[in-house]
Order: C-alpha cells, then sequence, then structure tokens
C-alpha cells in the first residue's frame, strides 16, 4: 500500500516498533502478511537455502528457517538466516528448546541480532524420539514461555538471564506458536494470554484445516482484547493428496483435518490441484476472522506452489512483498568476483605444482 | 511355527525394565491421577503441613537445616514420588500445576501443554501417558488457588535438583516473616 516501501530505511528503529524488520512494520502498518516456512537443506551448499527460498521472492514478508523440524537434523536456523540476510531476505529464526540450553540459546541471539536477524519465533520444539536420532538427549532447559522471556529480557533490559549487562541489546520482533486444534481447547486461549506476557508480539498457529473451530477460537481471543496485543497469522498449507491428509491424521499428533476436507481431495481427479485450492480458499476464510492479521504457509516439498497459492487467494489486495532486484552494478561485481576466483585458482593450482 | 519362534526368543531377549512401550502401557498412571482427581483435598493437606514445616522452624534451625536435609530429602522423594510421580526438581510448583508433576513431561514443560496433546488427551512422545498438562488443567479447575495455573514460570534452576524443596520453602517464608516481623518492630 505504502509506495515509499522500497526507500524505507531499515538501519533504524522506528518508533513503537522493537525492531528494524520489515515484517514488523508490514503487521503494524495494518497490511494483511503473509509468511512462509523453508525446508532446510541437508547440505553445505548455500545454493541450496538460495534456491529454496527464490520461490518465496515477491510473495511473502518473512521467511521461517525452521531448527531441526520433527527433531530431524538438517542445516542450522541460524546458518539458513545468515545467508537470507546477505540477499536481503527477511528471514524468521525459529529457536527450539530441544537441543540447547540457555547459556547456547541467549549467545545465538546476540550472533542471530548481528546479522540481521530482525524475527524471532520461541518453541519448544518436538521430542527427539520423533526424530533421526532418538537417542539424542533431550535438553529442554527452558520451555517456549521462559524462552520468550529470556530473550525479551535481553532486548528490553539489556541484560541476560544471570544480570550481565549486554552493551548492544539486540533488537528483535518476537514470536511464538500457538494451537488451536489440541486439547484442553478451555487452556488454549489462557496460554496465549501468558505468551504474550512473557513477551510474544506474534504468532504463528498450526495448521489449519478447520475453519469454524479457528472462529471458535479467535472469538475468544477478541473477547479477551488479545488480538490487540499480538498479531495472529494462521499455518495454512496444501494438502498433496488424500492419502498424505491420512497419513497426517494417523502421524502427526496436533494436526486436525476435517473428514469433510480429505473426502474433497478424495473426489478430485487432480488431489494435488484440489488441495492448493482448499489452501487458498481456507486463506481467504481466514482472512475474514476478526482478529487475524496474517497467514503463514507451510507449504512442505511444495514451496513452489506458495506464489499461485498468495496470487489465487488474492490476500495481498495488489500489495507486493520485497523482491530482490537486479541493482545496476551487481553484473560488474559478478565479473570481479568472477576474476577473483580465477586469479586464486590459478595460484593454488600453481602452488601444487610447485609442491610436487 | 513363526509364532513359537518369536515366542522363545522374546523370552530370551534382556529388556531393560520400563523401556518397552508395552510395560509402560501396563503402568496405569494410577496414583498420579488419583491425586490430581482430589487436587483440592491435597491442596488443604499440603497448606497445613507447610504451615506445620513453618511452625517447625524454630527446631529445623536449632538442628541445622543442612543435617535436616538428607532425612527431609528421603521423606519429600518417596511421599513425591509416590502420590505425584515427582522428579525431584527442587523447586516445587505442584499447587500452581493442578497437582500434577510438570517435570513428567518429556520436554519438561512448566508453562503449559505443547501443541501435540493428543485428540484424547494423551502425550505424543509417551503415548500411554495421560499429558502432564490435560491433568494439570483438571486439577486446577478444582483447586481455590487453581488461576495460579497462568503465572508465567521462570527456568527451573537445575543446580537445585534433587534437594528438598519442602525445606528450601519453609525456610524462605522464614526470612520473609522475620523481615515483615522486622520492618513492623
Ligand atoms: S503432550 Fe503434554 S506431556 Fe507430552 S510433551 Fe506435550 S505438554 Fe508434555
Amino acid at each position: 500500500m505504502n509506495p515509499a516501501v522500497d526507500v524505507e530505511d531499515f538501519s533504524i528503529v522506528p518508533p513503537g516498533h522493537t525492531s528494524r524488520g520489515r515484517l514488523e512494520r508490514v503487521l503494524r502498518r495494518g497490511d494483511f502478511a503473509v509468511t512462509a516456512e523453508l525446508n532446510p537443506p541437508d547440505s553445505a551448499d548455500p545454493d541450496r537455502v538460495f534456491e529454496q527460498a527464490e520461490p518465496f521472492e515477491g510473495w511473502v514478508d518473512g521467511i521461517n528457517a525452521t531448527d531441526g523440524p520433527g527433531a530431524n537434523c538438517h542445516m542450522s536456523s541460524a546458518g539458513i538466516c545468515a545467508l537470507l540476510t546477505r540477499v536481503g531476505y527477511a528471514p524468521v529464526m525459529q529457536i527450539t528448546c530441544r537441543d540447547r540450553n540457555r547459556i547456547a540459546i541467549q549467545g545465538d541471539v546476540l550472533g542471530a541480532a548481528a546479522m540481521g536477524v530482525s524475527n524471532i519465533l520461541c518453541l519448544t520444539g518436538d521430542g527427539v524420539q520423533a526424530g533421526d536420532q532418538p537417542g539424542a538427549k533431550p535438553v529442554f532447559d527452558l520451555d517456549c514461555m521462559s524462552l520468550l522471556e529470556t530473550i525479551r529480557i535481553m532486548r528490553d533490559e539489556g541484560r541476560f538471564l544471570s544480570g550481565r549487562r549486554i552493551t548492544e541489546a539486540p533488537k528483535l520482533f518476537l514470536g511464538a506458536a500457538i494451537n488451536p486444534f489440541a486439547p484442553p481447547f478451555e487452556f488454549r486461549p489462557l496460554r496465549l494470554k501468558k505468551k504474550i506476557e512473557a513477551g510474544a508480539q506474534f504468532v504463528q498457529s498450526q495448521y489449519c484445516f478447520d475453519v469454524p473451530m479457528m472462529k471458535a477460537y479467535m472469538s475468544r481471543i477478541v473477547d479477551m482484547g488479545l488480538d490487540e496485543k499480538c498479531f495472529i497469522l494462521v499455518g495454512v498449507g496444501p494438502l498433496a493428496s488424500a492419502k498424505a491428509a491420512r497419513w497426517i491424521m494417523a502421524n502427526v499428533p496436533g494436526i486436525h483435518i476435517p473428514d469433510a476436507v480429505i473426502a474433497r481431495l478424495e473426489g478430485a481427479k487432480n488431489q494435488k490441484r484440489e488441495g492448493r485450492r482448499i489452501c487458498a480458499e481456507i486463506i481467504r476464510e481466514v482472512r475474514q476472522i476478526k482478529g487475524v492479521a496474517g497467514v503463514h504457509l507451510m507449504a512442505y516439498r511444495q514451496e513452489e506452489l506458495v506464489a499461485q497459492i498468495v496470487e489465487e487467494s488474492g490476500v495481498l489486495a495488489g500489495r507486493k512483498p520485497w523482491k530482490k532486484e537486479p541493482q545496476p552494478g551487481d553484473q560488474a561485481l559478478i565479473e570481479a568476483a568472477a576474476e577473483k576466483a580465477r586469479i586464486l585458482r590459478k595460484a593454488v593450482t600453481q602452488d601444487k605444482e610447485g609442491k610436487s | 511355527m513363526i509364532f513359537a519362534r518369536h515366542k522363545t526368543r522374546s523370552r530370551m531377549a534382556y529388556k531393560p525394565a520400563g523401556a518397552s512401550p508395552v510395560q509402560r502401557a501396563s503402568m496405569r498412571y494410577s496414583l498420579r491421577r488419583w491425586s490430581v482427581e482430589h487436587a483440592r483435598f491435597l491442596e488443604k493437606i499440603y497448606t497445613l503441613f507447610a504451615d506445620m514445616l513453618l511452625a517447625l522452624h524454630w527446631l529445623w534451625s536449632l538442628i541445622g537445616y543442612r543435617r535436616i536435609e538428607r532425612p527431609m530429602l528421603f521423606l519429600e522423594r518417596n511421599i513425591k514420588g509416590l502420590m505425584f510421580d515427582c522428579r525431584m526438581c527442587g523447586q516445587c510448583i505442584l499447587s500452581q500445576t493442578g497437582m500434577s508433576c510438570p517435570m513428567n513431561c518429556p520436554k519438561a514443560l512448566r508453562n503449559g501443554p505443547c501443541g501435540g496433546v493428543r485428540a484424547g488427551g494423551n502425550c505424543e512422545i509417551e503415548t500411554d501417558m495421560p499429558c502432564v498438562w490435560t491433568e494439570a488443567w483438571r486439577g486446577a479447575q478444582q483447586m481455590q488457588g487453581g488461576d495460579s495455573i497462568l503465572a508465567v514460570q521462570k527456568p527451573v534452576d537445575q543446580s537445585l535438583k534433587n534437594t528438598s524443596a519442602w525445606l528450601r520453602a519453609t525456610a524462605q517464608r522464614a526470612a520473609q516473616n522475620a523481615v515483615k516481623a522486622g520492618i513492623k518492630a
């Protein structure tokens, strides 16, 4: 909406904000935000990360870098974020309590902030039993709530949990997760209240396939006035097929897929396309719910669909999120780098020849 | 035939106690559940008991809190172990968690349930165990001070593990009372 978006100054923290980041600006401006989850590579090649991020470009306001999702080992969220900030993306760094204790986590927060990370999502994380290395030690020194509070203290009071001073406090926009679709249902809104007290400024929900259930949850949130204290992004994602949906229902606790949705997929000729359509419809529906500030797209292994889904849902209403435009002068830089690399390679081969 | 072979092999194979899901399923969590069921009653008993410990502060100081720590630890571990499957974190918050010990949560959550609670209210990881937080919520409903489940809990101080929470709480309250008395005087 704001034509001046591209010339915004990201070196300052605007009044009323706690971060320099783009995501916070979009939300506070009142725009409907879109974030998406990046599939972390099993590779040390930075290009894998950029390849993953590319389909989101121009369609999302933030990219979540997961921290060992499902307790499986992948490239770290800090590493992914470091790469993404180099290009100018707005990563949301996920931190779980599963693998690191409070000393490691606080250090990571400072490191991430120094690399330009503006958004951190605080999670408890899955149990190690769920992943590919069930023999690992589950740490869980903090839980998501005390993690939120720890980072809030670092930001607002400029000190570590121990009380020791931080010379330059990290400027961060703090997030958390919610799951309105798991029992105990009466506790869930109160738990969000608790998270807000602990420091959550935005939340991303678990996959929403049951819009009426989300509505019921949101009406309680609005009654409690929590939507005014926290931006709520609803988690959505395309189901690849009815079979995949059944598998999720049977194997992933905390996700609820209504029978009607599965039946609809089952009856479709092209299940993948139907899954995409359902997803776009859900986005359109949740957009109408009072208190919802955006959506969070988790299109695991279907990342290429994100642009299409966002387009189909029409929630951006013509707004264009950030996109890396080729800058004038980029070409010269690339050529200079190639030249440098060529010289270096030559030196290395000469060195080898000299030795042998 | 295959079945018979399987049978003999399973008799031979050594399985450490509690590592088998079948064995775990046979554990009923019955006392733990009873405690949550009677959270209201236990809350009262607990308050009385805490007051009693406080009233005996002179005795503990006389013997020395350090010297009394070991016998007290023994009592606490066995009583709370039996009633709540207590893990002796040393900073008891049972009265704020509906009398359901949060340290039994495989993720050691002290601030409410994770997003993985199963539809029937069981834990996502230990599928046979009722989630400690669905239990906590149930217990807190009955308790007079049940609302304290909404307080944000600080991170656990791991250095207090395997120390007596009862004694610590008593000493703290005694110190607070002393300060209050000091202010009044
Ligand atoms: S389901 Fe309950 S007991 Fe299990 S990990 Fe989650 S919060 Fe803990």
